[in-house]
């Protein structure tokens, strides 16, 4: 195929781009360079920049001005793993950083000699276990241009490409992140790196100087804890890398009990003027930012470590208390205990006694061993008096300040065009419905009386009970009439039947179902009073046959604000406030339905039934305000979250009012999980009749 | 009349002593549950060591040991026993739990919260101080002789909260907690059990313990002693470390490709 003309490159971008282009930025210059590409690179470049059009429009603009400079040097594959990181980022961060990733495409690269490097994305979720198997305290793994550490989060490379293979680029991975962690265990920053290297003439040459001597010192203590790890070290093979030389130079390094003490004092003695040795896995030292998250980390743990130790004392049996006398008061101590290897340990004493503590209080007593090598004293002190108190009250609202509405819980939406999951981009909150009109339940009950009567007959047919089974080979007791055939059997010298037992089968209804009730803004008026009505005749049905059943209601406005509303929990009884929470049902505002989906399936993980049914009402297609859930891509988004419903082994299933449903519902549920209601009147009887059907 | 070809409940002596290392004071513990006739409930995490205590102190006190291995199907006529048919008559057959209980042994469910809720309840009046077991359909009473011991196995970590033990039968038994030994009686277990020398034995540790650090990120359970003596058994004969720990601990613990990537790298970072 002929590339596409200037014109033609120009008029599309005019169609894509327009909210952003104005007299004095036009298109025309993005298309002079489009026009360069080959008509594959081209239609790429146009397809992807519609994909982020629909996400941000200047977002888009800026990946078409760097698109042309960057496909000649990505590859399909590192393009789309280019584009695809520089929406997460701005989804994450916002346009400015999604733009500083479009811009440093190079990061990305994959020379020519080497199209064995491996990403970030690919290597993260391996290596995010293996770092937590190492143990100590759970870091966080992100990626970032170079590697580095604070202490909690790991920054790893976008991708490596250094080493001839994958396996060694992955290796390379694998090392750099150890070191890093090793960093935070092995307490690089329980010194102030900064104030060290202040006094040299330039400090920045003093901190390379000082990361190398730190190197040496992790190095050789992952040696002794890592003995494979340090042999993959030794023979690795990359460009731009001094082998592992001999660290004879630096045996106090080498040493069990080094510490950074040993790197800071040893800064002395390197020839400043000469560059450190280069390693292929060298990451950088940010001393400040170390600090700044140490100190924040100790604060946060100090104070939630006296509290939990003020609830240990609880805890323990008043006359223990009193047996230490006034010494309970403080009596908690820690030994710490150095191995060969200079790991360290704890054992926590009350009163001298050995006591286990919950595993969140060692996790806490372990991290604050990493960073100070030591539990202080004044760490200990677990007096539960105000001051204590208070700390007690505060110490909770640390850690959750970051993530704007405590209650608030996060899920992945589903982009259709990207094919990529958006990272936790709903913010979804649960709470009870309002208690509504009282009498709604009796007055419902009263109008279909005729009705509610048919319905309990119908429903107390299928209610499971007890069965005999008979003639079968196994059981608690004998057929007597296949016993009696057997022996007449016998006497006329046929085969004897082996089926001669019965067995008492409970026919247990094990099924649980969750009514998924719309809650949009547009069921006002008939339809909400249809599915309330709808509701207080199934829940009179579930009653009789014994399901567990739970009913919520979603709404929202905005992937920022998506509510589900509780009606009815699995394991709440179908009692005075239910019923005025189904009263209480009341039109919202939109109906993202995907987050709404995925948060009810996760509700299904602690139920254990043999059926898991999650049954949806609904007045139309998924909608939600601005941000283009509306259409295609809420319909998308829709199917993927009752896929992974259904991989979760919960079966959805859709009741609708929506006479144009045929259109897109079959997409959604599959042709046989839907039904459509088209007179709202009939909802409330065809509801617990389309229930009777799927579940008997 | 010639006797019903039936499943014979798996009546054993121990005739050897098993291996057994103490964790803490269990088997004190045991033997002072089994003279006030109380029944024990043995706690811990699967390859904790509750089987192999079990037949210790069975070979101990020189009883039979009975086993059942609880599953969902099991009914309480698995356990009490029923009526089979052979030629013109109807013969009662003991079940394991009835058989037990007549030939004074020690009765052991293993992982009993597995069964039926309606038959963890036939064992109520056995495991109280009636201690009898009637068998309604063979119109009998069996009352248990001073030698007969109820044990039972509990998982209270991986089981989901839908099988939790019900407060009525758990607390008619004495608890024994079970759970991962210190280091040095890990190590001392594993070069035991398998032979294996002190440096690749440290190994399997440290291994060990990152499973466990990923229990509850990934994994439901970290790699209990069970799981090192059979890597170490396999690297006893041969088979290289990473090898033996991949098949023995990474695909035992693990289906998730990433999970088993990780187990892989772990190992191959300690061998």
């Amino acid at each position: 195929m002929a590339p596409l003309t200037e014109d033609e490159l120009e008029r599309r971008l005019d169609a894509l781009l327009n909210p952003v282009l104005s007299s004095r930025r036009t298109a025309s210059p993005l298309a002079r360079a489009i026009a360069q590409l080959n008509r594959e690179r081209q239609e790429f470049t146009l397809h992807w920049a519609e994909v982020i059009s629909r996400t941000n429009y200047e977002l888009a603009y800026q990946f078409a001005a760097v698109a042309p400079a960057a496909l000649t040097t990505l590859d399909t594959r590192a393009a789309e793993t280019w584009i695809i990181h520089a929406m997460d980022s701005y989804d994450r961060e916002g346009l400015f950083q999604g733009g500083e990733v479009f811009r440093h495409y190079s990061a990305f690269e994959t020379p020519a000699e080497s199209q064995h490097g491996v990403g970030y994305r690919e290597a993260a979720p391996v290596i995010e276990l293996f770092v937590c198997g190492l143990s100590g305290r759970r870091m966080k793994i992100d990626s970032a241009p170079a590697a580095w550490t604070d202490g909690e989060t790991l920054y790893l490379p976008p991708r490596i490409a250094l080493g001839p293979t994958r396996a060694e680029n992955f290796l390379l991975y694998k090392i750099i992140a150890t070191l890093l962690w090793a960093q935070s265990r092995y307490g690089t920053f329980a010194a102030d790196l900064n104030a060290a290297v202040r006094p040299y003439a330039d400090p920045a040459r003093a901190l390379t100087w000082l990361n190398y001597l730190e190197s040496v010192r992790l190095e050789a203590r992952l040696a002794r804890l890592l003995p494979g790890l340090a042999r993959d070290m030794r023979t690795l093979a990359v460009p731009q890398h001094d082998a592992l030389g001999d660290t004879a130079p630096y045996p106090s390094l080498c040493s069990p009990d080094a510490t950074v003490h040993d790197s800071i004092a040893l800064l002395l003695s390197v020839r400043m003027a000469d560059n450190p040795p280069r390693r292929a896995w060298m990451s950088s030292l940010h001393p400040a930012e170390a600090t700044a998250a140490r100190a924040a980390r100790l604060a946060r743990e100090k104070s939630a470590l006296q509290a939990a130790l003020a609830d240990l004392l609880d805890e323990q049996p008043a006359d223990d208390t009193e047996a230490n006398g006034g010494d309970a008061e403080t009596g908690f101590t820690a030994d710490v205990e150095r191995d060969d290897s200079g790991e360290m340990s704890f054992q926590l004493r009350l009163g001298g006694e050995a006591i286990e503590p919950p595993p969140a209080v060692k996790n806490l007593m372990d991290s604050i061993l990493q960073d100070l090598g030591d539990i202080p004293d004044d760490y200990l002190a677990a007096k539960a008096n105000t001051e204590t108190l208070r700390d007690r009250d505060e110490a909770p609202a640390g850690p959750a300040d970051h993530l704007s509405g405590a209650e608030a819980q996060f899920y992945d939406e589903w982009d259709h065009q990207r094919k990529h999951y958006r990272k936790n981009w709903c913010a979804l909150r649960e709470s009870d419905v309002a208690a509504g009109d009282g009498t709604f339940v009796a007055a419902t009950l009263a109008k279909y009386a005729q009705q509610v009567i048919q319905l309990r007959r119908t429903f107390e047919l299928l209610r499971g009970e007890d069965r005999l089974l008979k003639r079968i080979t196994h059981g608690d007791d004998f057929d007597l009439d296949a016993l009696m055939d057997a022996f007449a059997d016998m006497q006329s010298g046929r085969e004897l039947s082996e089926r001669l037992f019965t067995r008492r089968h409970k026919a247990e209804r094990n099924l649980a179902v969750l009514f998924m009730v719309d809650m949009s803004g547009s069921t006002k008026g008939w339809i909400n009073d249809a599915e309330r009505e709808s509701l207080v005749l199934l829940a009179e049905a579930l009653e009789i046959l014994g399901d567990r059943y739970a009913i919520y209601g979603f709404s929202g406005v905005t992937r920022k604000r998506c509510e589900i509303y509780r009606v009815k929990r699995f394991d709440e009884p179908y009692n005075d406030v239910v019923q005025q929470r189904i009263a209480g049902i009341a039109p919202q505002d939109y109906t993202r339905m995907g987050v709404a989906i995925r948060h009810l399936t996760a509700l299904f993980e602690c139920i254990d039934a043999r059926t898991k049914l999650l049954i949806t009402l609904s007045d139309g297609k998924p909608d939600d305000y601005s941000d283009n859930y509306r259409g295609e891509y809420g319909i998308e988004d829709t199917r993927q979250a009752l896929f992974e419903a259904h991989r979760a082994g919960v079966k959805p299933f859709c009741i609708t009012i929506d006479r144009e449903a045929r259109d897109y519902l079959p997409h959604m549920y599959g042709a046989a999980n839907w039904t459509l209601v088209d007179d709202v009147s009939r909802l409330p009887l065809q509801v617990a009749d389309i229930y009777r059907r799927l579940t008997s | 009349m010639p006797p019903a070809k039936t499943l014979q409940p798996e009546a054993r002596r121990i005739e050897h002593e098993p291996y057994y290392e103490p964790i803490a004071d269990e088997v004190a513990l045991f033997e002072a549950a089994e003279q006030s006739q109380i029944p024990v409930l043995l706690k811990g995490p699967t390859g904790s060591g509750k089987t192999r205590f079990i037949e210790y102190v069975a070979w101990k006190l020189r009883r039979p040991l009975i086993t059942v291995s609880c599953h969902d199907d099991l009914t309480a006529s698995d356990l009490v026993g029923r009526y089979l048919i052979t030629n013109h008559e109807t013969v009662w057959i003991d079940g394991p739990l009835a058989h037990a209980v007549r030939v004074g042994g020690i009765c052991y469910l293993d992982e009993v919260v597995e069964a039926r809720k309606d038959t963890t309840v036939v064992i109520h009046p056995l495991a109280d101080d009636r201690r009898m077991l009637p068998l309604e359909k063979h119109g009998e009473l069996l009352r248990a002789p001073k030698a007969f011991v109820l044990a039972m196995s509990y998982n209270p970590g991986y089981q989901s909260v839908l099988k939790e033990l019900k407060q009525s039968t758990r607390q008619r038994f004495v608890a024994i907690e079970f759970n991962y030994p210190a280091p040095s009686l890990e190590a001392k277990i594993v070069a035991r059990e398998s032979g294996l020398d002190a440096a690749r034995t440290a190994g399997l540790l440290k291994l060990a313990h990152m499973t466990r650090n990923l229990k509850g990120n990934g994994l439901d359970e970290g790699a209990s002693t069970r799981l090192l003596v059979h890597a170490a058994k396999l690297m006893q004969r041969g088979i290289a470390p990473r090898v033996a720990c991949h098949g023995a601990i990474a695909e035992a613990l693990s289906d998730d490709a990433e999970m088993l990537r990780a187990i892989d790298e772990l190992t191959a970072s300690i061998f």
